[in-house]
């Protein structure tokens, strides 16, 4: 069984899944599920100032949200450290564009290279996490969900505003794949 | 033969909770634990379905190999039929509570907002939900980036009557 779940898991188990938690929170408790939104939940608690978007109680509303972004911790630290994450078998012409653009850890989840705390005093890794997690939230909650609010919960409500959500998502990621990281990465 | 002196304790008449009162601490208790644990499931589908790794999403990103494009179309497959089976007229959770996914309104806000999210998931290489996960596997940068992400929250929130939604 351990041996099973160590391995990494194929799309048809990972993705069914992940639509069964989405549907579990529907019938318990009509909840939908959006991750981003504990980000909003966190700012209404910390620092709402007398804004509208953020003036709400966010124990009753986001209480729930909260709970099962601890659960996210939880589950990665028992995938990461109980199972085991060996590195994916990506595409290898990725893999080279990538090392040719100055990567060079190819292990784990993230390259160590480019994401340890050092990294944090170069352009590169400030522009990568602190530029590219401001625009995580900025975006999201501008469009009001993230790849599970609006790529799982809304494409499977069938809501079209969704899908045009998850286009510019893929839109504004391949650009930013394509044509930024390339830069960002090599300095 | 049961003492005089310690008479057999009543319990308590209970009274009846409305249908929709605030439950109680040991109610709240429980259900946050049910959320923390569909939570965990999901964080762990997340990592172990490769959702989570930096160098799946930046294949994905480029069009290069299926994988993530099936398992968040199985996942949205799967929660579809579900949604289906249960959006029924009057149809109730199991917490009491009726089974409604609000319509969303606007527009631009969805294209807008997608693009910029979109460029920020193509620069941290990972989306919310796998941002949470990856602090729980040991990546303690990621917290950097959830903070950025809090402040772009924060941000969106000051600008917001001055967007087009």
């Amino acid at each position: 069984m351990y041996e099973l779940l160590a391995q990494p898991w194929p799309w048809w188990v990972g993705g069914p899944i992940l639509g069964l938690v989405a549907a579990a929170l529907l019938y318990v408790g009509n909840k939908s599920l959006g991750v981003s939104s504990s980000f909003r939940h966190v700012c209404a608690a910390v620092a709402p100032g007398r804004n509208a978007f953020l003036r709400y109680d966010w124990r009753s509303v986001g209480g729930w949200n909260l709970a099962f972004a601890a659960g996210l911790l939880l589950g990665g630290a028992i995938a990461v450290h109980v199972l085991g994450v060996p590195m994916p078998d990506i595409d290898p012409g990725v893999r080279q564009t990538l090392a040719a653009q100055g990567v060079r850890d190819f292990s784990g989840l993230l390259p160590g290279d480019v994401f340890s705390i050092e990294s944090l005093l170069s352009v590169r890794g400030l522009t990568i996490v602190v530029l590219g997690g401001f625009l995580i939230g900025f975006g999201s909650a501008y469009a009001g969900g993230c790849t599970s609010g609006h790529g799982i919960t809304g494409l499977a409500a069938l809501e079209w505003r969704s899908a045009l959500a998850v286009v510019a998502f893929l839109v504004g990621g391949a650009f930013t794949a394509f044509v930024i990281l390339p830069v960002v990465l090599s300095r | 033969m049961t003492s005089v002196l310690e008479p057999r304790s009543e319990p308590a008449p209970r009274i009846p909770r409305p249908a929709h009162a605030a439950p109680g601490t040991g109610a709240v208790i429980a259900q946050l634990g049910v959320w923390m644990l569909l939570g965990t499931i999901f964080g762990l589908a997340l990592v172990k379905s490769e959702a989570a790794s930096w160098f799946r999403i930046q294949e994905m990103l480029r069009f290069a190999g299926p994988k993530l494009f099936l398992v968040l179309g199985s996942a949205v497959v799967t929660a579809g039929v579900c949604f289906a089976a249960m959006r029924r007229p009057g149809a109730k959770a199991l917490l009491g509570m009726t089974i409604d996914l609000p319509p969303k309104t606007g527009l631009h806000r969805y294209w807008l907002g997608g693009i910029a999210f979109g460029a920020g998931w193509g620069l941290v290489g990972v989306c919310p939900g796998p941002m949470w996960a990856l602090v729980g596997g040991g990546a303690p940068v990621i917290l950097v980036a959830i903070f950025a992400a809090i402040l772009g929250t924060r941000t969106y929130a000051a600008l917001r009557h001055r967007l087009p939604h």
